[in-house]
């Protein structure tokens, strides 16, 4: 595939004159480039924005992915799992910028109270300081955006490699006496285990590159800020300062922002790698030729459907596998 | 794993019945209840705040069946039935977005959909006669936009997503270079930034054409960066579920192996192909960031995908938000219905995607 290396090619063709070029001359010292000395200068707080809003959107929505993922494969009724993983799917489904419009006019007023009384009460801890918030275009509410925006890709990996726990170890598991919890911590998660922390590494790698959730809700300000509840001291990750900067950008200016895409683009490229890597890398039956072979499709928003049925059929009919999923979605 | 199971509980008194030691089979929904209508009493003394009460009797609700389970069964049995509810709540959570998002934009945008939004586009008149400025709202130059892009796009990422996927299947060795390359990159590339994807088709377009090279084109040759890998893994994992034994049965007629692809092994892959391609389609026709960068976004109408800045119904939406022209509330409307516009849209296609895999779905490959 040629596509990979021609993105790459083309970027660094396209950012190499503004990452080398004199940052005091005309073209970078105004607009969006003003007051930076180098091209690292500028985009060095725009990789601390990128990953600080997406981890704080991890860690907001990667335990409710794992829930979300654990009820539909262990804890609801059999016949309403398929529905339920369907509507959890449709999440997906909903184009990011239908998000950021419900993030400015749902999420934003109803945050609000709650950052005031954060901001307030526990102005001591860092992450809640600075001037309070009037407007609620905070790093919080995008990152809450983020979360919800992530939930579908971790939950329903997650789910997938749920399900494919070997159904002897959890039945030896209750059969010793264990409670539902305790054969879920004994069984299913070291089974899971890499599986899990490949799905919230691709939710991360979805999260740097969410580009309008980000750029309709924060109101910027491109520095290394920790805070994240007020107005005016709020970091911005790349890709949300690529949209709202590019059209009102000269060529030089242009060529920087492709060179922050660029950087976006090395980041996100690790991040999946990463995620793969574990995928491929761990001898515990969740190797990724067999999570392919029993039908796990690892496309972010594929259809449920598609899952099932891969899942009903690939299997060998009869293995604990093919029993679970037969289960699942009977 | 066995030593932490088998590890002897506290010796308890026994009862005489089956039952004792054990609470009640509904406690967790009576639990639920009282701490629901407790926390109510507490906030009619205080004033009634639904997310509060709602929030506060989740925590009651956990921390009494918690007490209550430890005190009448066992600590391992709480730490279940607390996790057990921790789960719920934690699913219950996912919907409130997902009902929230979707009655937004129907309450919103309901108001702004009607056939002059459609059939007509944004823009802004000049009556020289009577020096009065009429803005008009309307979405037809998105609505094209976006079949315009998406269709030119869908051309080419899939047959070359197609190809690549029966390369995949039905040529390469799973354990050839070639093939682990080509799947790892694949993998890698469905996780491309959208934004990325829609730089380099400007850097590649501003290369070829020179500066001011927005088009319509250039968004789809972004949009098809984004497509092609959905479009490889969804058919890869199509052809796959075609047993073997039909490939084989085809062979040992002496057939072809072009004609058995296309004879045998399509036809029985039909439904699922056509499903991802659907959802394919429906996944990129929603992004905004690659358009507005590699399309730039116009409010006139432009049908001419080669030429000049098109737009999108996602990029309408965002643009007429964020860069709202005097009328800021009927630009806000008119992004509403443009969004309600484009959910429509998903949902149909995610529609025709799940029909097409009834109808044609095969008949004895299980």
């Amino acid at each position: 595939m040629v596509i990979l290396a021609a993105v790459a090619l083309f970027l660094i063709v396209k950012a190499m004159p503004a990452i080398v070029a004199n940052w005091q001359t005309p073209d970078l010292a105004g607009g969006t480039t003003a007051g930076h000395s180098t091209f690292w200068g500028y985009v060095g707080p725009l990789i601390w924005g990128t990953v600080w809003i997406s981890a704080i959107a991890l860690v907001i929505g990667a335990p409710i992915a794992v829930g979300i993922a654990l009820f539909i494969s262990h804890y609801s009724p059999r016949r309403l799992a398929g529905v339920l993983g369907y509507l959890v799917d449709l999440l997906a489904a909903v184009p990011s910028v239908v998000f950021g419009l419900w993030g400015i006019f749902v999420i934003r007023p109803f945050l609000l109270p709650l950052e005031q009384w954060l901001n307030t009460h526990l102005n001591w801890i860092p992450l809640f300081s600075g001037p309070p918030t009037s407007t609620g275009s905070t790093v919080l509410a995008g990152a809450v955006v983020l979360a919800v925006m992530i939930l579908p890709i971790i939950s329903s990996i997650s789910r997938e490699i749920f399900l494919q726990t070997p159904r002897l170890h959890e039945e030896a598991a209750l059969a010793l006496g264990a409670t539902k919890w305790e054969t879920i911590r004994l069984a299913v998660f070291p089974y899971a285990r890499s599986g899990v922390v490949s799905a919230i590494l691709l939710g991360l790698g979805r999260a740097l590159g969410e580009t309008m959730a980000i750029a309709l809700i924060i109101s910027p300000s491109p520095k290394v800020w920790l805070t994240i509840l007020t107005d005016t001291q709020n970091s911005q990750t790349i890709a949300a300062n690529l949209a709202l900067n590019f059209p009102e950008s000269n060529p030089l200016q242009r060529e920087a922002l492709i060179g922050t895409g660029l950087m976006l683009f090395v980041i996100s490229l690790a991040v999946n790698f990463a995620a793969r890597g574990i995928l491929t890398r761990t001898g515990r039956g969740t190797s990724k030729r067999k999570l392919r072979r029993e039908g796990v499709v690892l496309v972010p928003g594929a259809s449920p459907i598609v899952v099932s049925e891969t899942a009903l059929s690939a299997t060998e009919p009869g293995s604990p596998a093919d029993h679970a999923a037969r289960e699942a979605l009977s | 794993m066995t030593t932490a199971v088998t590890r002897p509980t506290r010796p308890r008194p026994q009862g005489n019945s089956l039952t004792s030691g054990q609470l009640p089979r509904f406690f967790e929904l009576y639990a639920l209840l009282g701490s629901l209508a407790v926390v109510a009493g507490v906030f009619m003394l205080m004033g009634f705040n639904v997310v509060g009460w709602l929030v506060l009797s989740a925590i009651v609700d956990l921390v009494a069946v918690g007490v209550f389970a430890s005190i009448v069964e066992n600590r391992r049995r709480a730490t279940d039935r607390v996790v057990r509810g921790i789960v719920v709540l934690a699913f219950l959570l996912a919907f409130i977005p997902l009902v929230s998002t979707l009655g937004t934009v129907i309450v919103r945008g309901i108001g702004a959909l009607n056939w002059t939004f459609i059939s007509q586009s944004s823009g802004s008149r000049f009556d020289p006669a009577t020096l009065v400025v009429t803005t008009t709202q309307g979405a037809l130059h998105s609505i094209v936009g976006t079949l315009e892009i998406t269709g030119i796009a869908a051309l080419m990422s899939v047959p070359v997503g197609l190809l690549t996927a029966i390369y995949l299947v039905e040529y390469a060795q799973p354990t050839q270079w070639m093939s682990r390359t080509v799947t790892l990159l694949v993998d890698v590339m469905t996780g491309i930034p959208s934004i990325v994807a829609g730089l380099f088709a400007f850097s590649l377009f501003t290369i070829i054409v020179g500066p001011k090279a927005f088009s319509g084109f250039s968004a789809s040759v972004a949009l098809s960066v984004l497509m092609i890998p959905i479009v490889v893994r969804s058919s890869e994992e199509m052809l796959k579920l075609v047993s073997s034994e039909l490939r084989e049965a085809s062979y040992a007629l002496g057939v072809t192996k072009f004609a058995t692809i296309t004879r045998i092994v399509l036809p029985t892959a039909i439904a699922g192909l056509v499903t991802g391609i659907m959802l394919a389609i429906a996944r990129v026709i929603g992004e905004t960031a690659p358009i507005f960068i590699a399309a730039s976004f116009t409010n006139d109408f432009n049908g001419n995908p080669f030429n000049g800045p098109q737009s999108t119904l996602a990029v309408q939406a965002y643009a007429s938000y964020k860069f709202p022209g005097t009328d800021i509330a009927a630009s806000t409307a008119s992004a509403w219905g443009a969004a309600l516009l484009l959910v429509l849209l998903v949902v149909i296609l995610n529609l025709i995607a799940r029909i097409v895999a009834r109808i044609f779905a095969p008949k004895g490959l299980r």
